[in-house]
């Protein structure tokens, strides 16, 4: 009787070339994807330093970060003069290296963490890094993914190996039903302000419990990609029949009999029952609220009926000291519930939120509605594909009656993308950070879910969408 | 790669819990195409007043802070993003180590490859040398990679451990690649095995 096993441990052991000792391996990665501006960093300095692709058909460059999402954009439209400048040395440098390439005006372009699981690059099992923390997004179809430096970008591209130090291992389980109106979203930062913004530190993170068996693929991506606003580097939810049948037909998923040999290979993955955890928590969704964030850490959220916090209230002196910054920076008092909360934006794109699911969700709140006067409003579709299929059901006719702008795809405004039209704004948003100035310079962000962004651009301030009939 | 044993500096005191990577450096100054001038963007919004303007509030715009070669920081230093360029920001002020009581996986892998030390110490350890930082603002800390040691501005040691592979990167300057590529048979033998297996992770179809 073999020892049973954890998904990561499968997956872990599989892919270790050699045992460099100190618990650190040699591991083969399967999969790098490269954008215009981490990407190109690795690009430039392995030019520099004369190293080449090992691999170059495990390689996929794409342009996601800082190129305009202007409707009708260029194929060198950047969010300025550099940001061109990155796209075109990107592509020149990809196509010369002979990787994979998804130009600006490609039917497949689309921000990475997107359409890795969309086009079924990212497959279950597989080792899947990108120059991006948000990587971990697609361990929501059961790979093994993770953000990494651009100089272990060059690594990578030179040998398709990794040095990596083993992580521990960590188990959450969402039991429960989980009650109309929240969704994988709420689920996670309710997650990080139960375990911290530094709970996953060292952790690889298993997502699972029942809330999970009975989510969709869109629905994991989400709770993936926030796995490292709590400094989980790695999370992931292993792959079951809901994994597969996303994945069947897409256009990098294995084909006729290697389908069939994959799909066999991936059942057997799944953590075994009686395998340990470092580190287990269970989250009871029974009674979960929608969330949102109100500070400048992922870790400062509550659910949305609640009031600002009196920073005295924190234990923990750190906490208690990022409290009172955060309620400053963000010009709020304790006592002010979040619905008297007005709002200049809302934001429904990124990684976190942006697939076609999210848009729908969004989109039933918004259906005939208009946002309040004086809500700077704004749709950016996560990919190529999700805009089109979003246009073929009526999806962005609702979203421009309803007042918001209908862009291309891309990261835009997540990470500063909107610098100068968002400045010292409040946003509520779909993206996964709210760190001071993430979104432009003193531009005040706060973390929800679509439904929660849709019903308070309606309102104009931060508002219940349980209470906008659907 | 720099490449260092050991040094000896002033430190600076920043002691926020969760000092993510756009507080580090922010996002605007990594859309560039060059990795010079990083150290220019280095807590920039922290430093600098919203007219643009230095803070002279700000604690690396005093003296002797200004000068400081290792920075004392609270839990969860380097959350965030993965830009490569928050640990090179540092570096190219300065810094030589972030003393702090945890740090974020991605930060802390990056710090090794760019000449940066990150030192985890028991939070009581960095509370004291922060105490030293504030009594004896030219106080002395010094660390030695070698010997895993940080002596604190009152003389007190303190021992760190490091991961002996990121640790030669910053001894020798060990380019790591090199180091890999000397597995070069067995990184075929493994990738012919386990094509056989997994035949569907190696075939992408054609680039174009």
């Amino acid at each position: 009787m073999t020892q049973p096993r954890t998904f990561f441990e499968k997956v872990w052991s599989q892919h270790v070339i050699t045992d460099l000792g100190d618990n650190s391996y040699l591991l083969q990665v399967d999969r790098l994807v490269l954008h215009e501006l981490s990407g190109s960093v690795t690009l430039r300095e392995a030019l520099e330093s004369g190293r080449r692709p090992a691999c170059p058909g495990q390689i996929f460059t794409i342009i996601d970060h800082v190129l305009s999402t202007r409707p009708g954009r260029g194929i060198n439209e950047g969010r300025n003069a550099t940001a061109s400048e990155l796209i075109q040395f990107t592509r020149k440098t990809a196509l010369e290296m002979g990787t994979h390439f998804f130009d600006v005006d490609d039917r497949r372009q689309g921000i990475g963490h997107v359409i890795s699981p969309e086009l079924g690059i990212a497959l279950p099992g597989l080792t899947h890094v990108s120059g991006d923390s948000h990587t971990a997004t697609v361990g929501g179809i059961g790979a093994l993914a993770w953000g990494i430096g651009s100089s272990e970008g060059i690594h990578i591209l030179a040998t398709q190996t990794i040095q990596e130090v083993k992580p521990k291992t960590m188990r959450v389980r969402f039991e429960g039903e989980l009650p109309q109106g929240t969704s994988a979203k709420d689920m996670i930062l309710h997650l990080i302000g139960e375990i911290g913004a530094n709970g996953g530190i060292g952790y690889a993170v298993e997502f699972g419990g029942a809330v999970v068996r009975d989510m969709s693929v869109e629905g994991r991506l989400t709770l993936c990609n926030m796995t490292i606003e709590f400094s989980g580097k790695y999370g992931f939810v292993p792959p079951d029949e809901t994994t597969i049948d996303y994945l069947k037909g897409r256009e990098y998923s294995p084909k006729g009999a290697a389908w069939d040999e994959a799909v066999a290979f991936w059942r057997a993955l799944p953590t075994d029952p009686g395998a340990t955890f470092d580190k287990e928590l269970i989250i009871d969704c029974s009674n979960l609220e929608p969330q949102v964030t109100w500070g400048t850490s992922p870790q400062q959220v509550l659910p949305i009926g609640a009031a600002m916090p009196d920073p005295a209230s924190f234990a923990d002196a750190g906490a208690r000291a990022s409290a009172t910054r955060a309620l400053e920076y963000h010009g709020l008092r304790a006592g002010t519930p979040f619905s008297e909360i007005p709002i200049d934006v809302a934001y429904v794109g990124a990684c976190t939120n942006a697939r076609l699911s999210d848009l729908r969700k969004a989109a039933a709140i918004l259906k005939g509605r208009r946002v309040a006067a004086g809500v700077l409003a704004i749709c950016v579709p996560g990919s190529t594909q999700v805009k089109k299929d979003a246009e073929a059901e009526g999806l962005d006719r609702i979203f421009i009656e309803a007042g918001f702008e209908w862009h291309e795809s891309g990261c835009a405004m997540c990470g500063n993308g909107g610098a100068e039209r968002l400045k010292g704004l409040r946003v509520i948003s779909t993206t996964n950070r709210n760190f001071e100035g993430r979104q432009g310079p003193g531009t005040k962000t706060h973390l929800a879910s679509p439904e929660t962004v849709a019903a308070s651009a309606l309102a104009g301030r931060i508002a219940d969408h349980r209470k906008v009939s659907h | 790669m720099d490449k260092f044993t050991s040094f000896s500096g002033i430190a600076a005191p920043m002691m926020r819990i969760n000092i993510d990577t756009d507080q580090i450096i922010p996002g605007r100054f990594l859309v560039r195409t060059t990795e010079d001038g990083l150290g220019a963007g280095l807590f920039f919004n922290l430093a600098h007043k919203e007219d643009g303007t230095p803070d002279p509030e700000f604690i690396l715009n005093r003296e002797p802070y200004n000068k400081a070669q290792v920075l004392l920081a609270d839990r969860n230093f380097g959350c965030g993003s993965s830009r490569e360029a928050a640990p090179r920001a540092l570096r190219q002020r300065g810094f030589h180590a972030v003393i702090a009581p945890s740090f974020s996986g991605i930060f802390y892998n990056n710090c090794f490859r760019n000449g940066l030390l990150p030192v985890q110490l028991p939070e009581a350890a960095v509370r004291e040398l922060v105490a030293g930082a504030e009594r004896n603002p030219h106080g002395v800390v010094a660390v030695d990679i070698e010997k895993h040691t940080v002596i604190g501005q009152q003389g007190t040691i303190y021992h760190f451990e490091l991961p002996p592979r990121l640790r030669l990167m910053l001894v020798e300057g060990r380019d790591e690649i090199d180091a890999t590529l000397t597995y070069k048979d067995e990184i075929e033998a493994f990738r012919q095995r386990d094509r056989m297996l997994r035949p569907w992770a190696y075939e992408t179809g054609p680039v174009r």
